[in-house]
């Protein structure tokens, strides 16, 4: 964190406090009333019984909900599929991103407006690119079975959405569709903060584009890819949106993730379970975070 | 590299890229076709790829069989609101955040952090207990208290980004003129840093517009629907009506593209400014 450019020779004042006080104040309130209370109401009452249909009796049961909710099969196979769609819709979002940044690098006519068209899956939702993929993967209408027909590519319709196995698949491409186009903006900005002489120097020694990129560029950039990812991997995780749109978990849970899961308890009612699978969800998300971080420490260190 | 082999490699490029755009853009370009089509032609063999009759019927429908003109504005009402409270938060908390150094500023910065790393949905049944205490569900102004709560650690940490930038030296010029720092603020950085608050406020904006967990979650009365909700109550009420679903996509995505457009620089700096730095 850098620090802060205090104009200078400015003691810290009783004026000053009451300033920076007053200005904070009304974001601090929001966020404490509104994020943290909430949050930290949910972590106890993930120890209580508390379900919204009888509220009269909430006691404390201990780990009764986390127990409930490891004993239960949709649970374990939202775990799955929440792997599943983490890591394929990743490696196909990484490296279609990193292919078309690039693609973009150098300069070329019209590449402002390509850049432009590329980047607007960014102002839908993901409920919105859900309903749309949806209705491209529909069973009987979809463009999708109609363009696979026309290539020869099937022999008969698909029912993608109602099949578990190929509504997986879909979900994903919906959602590489979706991801390709952070990665490659990211990438693009890492690409950028390598500096040109260290790729003056390598082509005086008489290196390769090829070897280049892999002995000057990758090395540089491997730092930011490593949180590039990280911040990825939990944002795909916390993405509910395009499930629930699209398949809403279904059919018959092969398409639930984690936190599709958690919402289902949401809109259940069970507030005790929900709390549950959120501190669950949580720990999972740290837990990955510190593995993870070490891991690419390790590799940097090497 | 001879000239015949970079000849070819500007092709290759230039068809993959190509390739890529129609992929992006297809899908938009499917669902505006679908939104012209007659029923009778979403509904049938062989797919037209080119609306046979162009008609606005799903368009009408909206607004005469659903109320979404009801939905728009309530979106338009709670989305202006929330993102023009959020910015002027960010606007004053951001200034603090960059310009002074005081006990608990790390502690602060790091309390807007964490919230960006957690899933919201861990706070949903919460939150909806204590809008229920408040008498706030089914209201506009929950949702905006909440979308406020909900964009402030992002919009306070954004514009601290954007303060930084500008130089300390500008606001003590105007100070020795004897202006106070508030006027100083208002005067002179504010001005400078116009862009970056209209684009953290279309961020918001559009942030509040698509929102959808929390919406349902509070809201279930027809006149307090955001268009998100509706949308929502298209799917689960009838088989889906995929004429009027298209229409009201190609509604709501529509404010968003064109907004997103006008800021897609900032966007880029935004997503690119925490996790890339040299």
């Amino acid at each position: 964190m850098s620090t802060a450019r205090t104009p200078a020779g400015r003691a810290f004042t009783l004026r000053r406090a009451r300033f920076i006080l007053l200005c904070l104040l009304p974001g601090a309130v929001f966020v404490a009333l509104f994020t943290y209370y909430p949050m930290i109401r949910g972590a106890v009452i993930a120890f209580q019984r508390y379900n919204l249909f009888d509220l009269t009796s909430t006691p404390f049961t201990g780990f009764e909900n986390f127990r409930a909710v490891l004993a239960e099969d949709r649970f374990w196979t939202a775990l799955r599929n929440t792997g599943t769609w983490v890591v394929v819709s990743l490696i196909f979002q990484f490296f279609l991103g990193f292919g078309l940044a690039l693609l973009l690098r150098g300069h070329f006519r019209g590449r402002g407006l390509y850049q432009a068209w590329v980047f607007f899956p960014w102002a839908m939702s993901g409920f919105l690119i859900g309903l749309l993929w949806r209705w491209m993967f529909n069973g009987q209408f979809g463009v999708i079975n109609d363009l696979l027909l026309k290539a020869g590519l099937i022999d008969e319709r698909i029912g993608f959405l109602a099949t578990p196995g190929w509504a997986m698949t879909s979900v994903i491409v919906a959602n590489i569709w979706y991801g390709v186009t952070f990665f490659a903006i990211m990438i693009m900005a890492a690409l950028q903060s390598v500096p040109r002489d260290l790729y003056e120097a390598a082509s005086v020694d008489g290196a390769s584009r090829l070897r280049q990129f892999w002995h000057v560029t990758l090395p540089h950039i491997r730092p930011t890819l490593a949180l590039i990812v990280l911040l990825r991997i939990i944002w795909i995780l916390n993405f509910p949106d395009l499930i629930y749109s699209m398949t809403g978990g279904g059919p018959a849970g092969s398409t639930d993730i984690i936190t599709t899961f958690l919402i289902q308890q949401v809109i259940g009612g069970d507030y005790g379970r929900a709390g549950a699978v959120g501190l669950l969800v949580l720990g999972l998300l740290l837990a990955f975070s510190v593995f993870y971080l070490n891991a690419t420490r390790f590799e940097k260190a090497r | 590299m001879n000239g015949t082999m970079r000849h070819v490699a500007t092709a290759v490029k230039a068809v993959v890229l190509g390739a890529w755009l129609l992929v992006t853009l297809f899908p938009l370009y499917w669902v505006l076709v679908t939104s012209l089509k007659p029923k009778s032609e979403i509904f049938s063999m062989p797919l037209k790829y080119w609306p046979g009759e162009v008609t606005f019927e799903h368009y009408e429908e909206l607004f005469s069989f659903a109320d979404f003109g009801v939905y728009l504005g309530n979106s338009l009402i709670v989305s202006l609101v929330a993102a023009g409270v959020v910015t002027s938060i960010g606007v004053l908390g951001g200034y603090t955040l960059a310009r002074f150094a005081f006990p608990g500023r790390g502690a602060v910065m790091l309390a807007f952090l964490v919230t960006q790393m957690i899933p919201l949905f861990i706070a949903l049944g919460p939150l909806y207990l204590l809008m229920s205490d408040l008498d706030l569900l089914n209201r506009l102004a929950g949702l905006m208290l909440v979308y406020v709560a909900m964009l402030v650690p992002f919009a306070t940490i954004i514009m601290r980004g954007f303060y930084e930038r500008v130089p300390v030296a500008l606001e003590e010029a105007a100070q020795v003129d004897g202006a106070s720092r508030l006027v100083a603020m208002v005067r002179v950085v504010i001005p400078v840093m116009l862009p970056g608050i209209a684009a953290t406020f279309i961020f918001a904006f559009v942030q509040c517009w698509n929102e959808l967990f929390l919406a349902i979650t509070f809201i279930d009365s027809e006149d307090a629907k955001t268009i998100p909700v509706a949308m929502n109550s298209f799917i689960t009420q009838y088989d889906i009506d995929w004429g009027s679903m298209a229409a009201a996509t190609v509604i709501s995505v529509v404010p968003t593209l064109v907004l997103f457009a006008a800021i897609r620089r900032y966007i880029v700096e935004g997503l690119t400014a925490g996790a890339v730095k040299g």
